[in-house]
């Protein structure tokens, strides 16, 4: 069993990344949303607020992570001039085109607002701290910008699984 | 200092903290929006004029991609830089530059839309 170079960065950005930023999601969710005065003591919003910053930044990071190895190291590999590159692969089969036109022009674009995003609200988060909770306008503006990140990197996530499911990047 | 934090909620016990003005927090909202527009902007731009995708390829084995995504990130950090500067210290509370962030976001979704920026394209 192995994994070639193209391979390698692959997983990197798709599964290694991705992992974390799920992990990250799913922590920073349900920090935000429990983030409130009657359902905690002072003790547990102290710990909240600590597990709170390390979910969204690690989320935030992971997002800077994945469009930076996508665009700066698979990207080139998947549009190279050449018969085999996955962009070549696709366009040359008209039933395949749109996944290129469509799908990777779309997840190429769309996958940077979500580290902006991400960075957004890891930013409020560690402003704030366990004062988050004082504030709960900007609790619930948070938690929404948070499922917007992830929603926009969803949509580059499956596109992107599905582009590479149709040609893969060998 | 004030405190923009809302009346009436249950007050729990923080021990010594002590809140903090809600300007930073706009800023860095409001900067959001216009770097989520200026990637949809660029990536429009770039499709609708073949001397703006030219000069947004600033490493060609990325493309055109690399500008974009170089210079709406360039743009997203100066805003944010100039805006944290400008609310820094300010009592306000965010909700008009998080109505005009949301809309930036959703014009710079709708500039990465195929759908949308390939209707820019010249004719061939």
């Amino acid at each position: 069993m192995s994994l070639t170079h193209h391979e390698f960065w692959t997983l990197v950005h798709g599964m290694v990344f991705g992992a974390v930023f799920l992990l990250g999601f799913a922590g920073g969710l349900e920090g935000l949303w429990s983030l409130r005065p009657h359902l905690m003591t002072a003790e547990g919003i102290r710990g909240r607020a600590l597990r709170l910053k390390i979910g969204t930044t690690a989320m935030a990071v992971a997002a800077w992570g994945t469009v930076l190895t996508g665009t700066w190291i698979v990207y080139p590999w998947y549009r190279e001039d050449v018969p085999d590159s996955p962009r070549s692969v696709l366009l040359a089969d008209p039933a395949k085109e749109q996944w290129h036109h469509f799908g990777m022009e779309w997840k190429e674009h769309i996958a940077w607002i979500s580290p902006i995003l991400a960075t957004l609200v890891a930013f409020i988060v560690l402003y704030y701290g366990a004062g988050l909770i004082l504030h709960e306008r900007l609790r619930r503006t948070t938690l929404a910008l948070f499922v917007l990140a992830f929603a926009i990197a969803a949509i580059a996530g499956i596109l992107g699984a599905l582009i590479t499911k149709t040609a893969p990047l060998i | 200092m004030t405190s923009n934090a809302d009346a009436g909620a249950t007050e729990p016990e923080l021990g010594d903290y002590t809140d903090k003005p809600e300007g930073p927090i706009a800023a860095a909202v409001l900067a959001a929006g216009i770097g989520s527009f200026a990637l949809g902007l660029l990536t429009t731009l770039a499709e609708a004029n073949e001397r703006v995708k030219e000069f947004l390829n600033f490493y060609d084995p990325v493309g055109p991609l690399s500008g974009k995504t170089i210079g709406a990130v360039a743009v997203w950090l100066a805003a944010w830089i100039v805006l944290h500067l400008l609310y820094r210290g300010k009592e306000v509370e965010s909700r008009k530059e998080l109505a005009i962030s949301l809309i930036l976001i959703g014009l710079g979704l709708l500039g990465t839309l195929p759908l949308f920026f390939q209707a820019f394209a010249p004719p061939e």
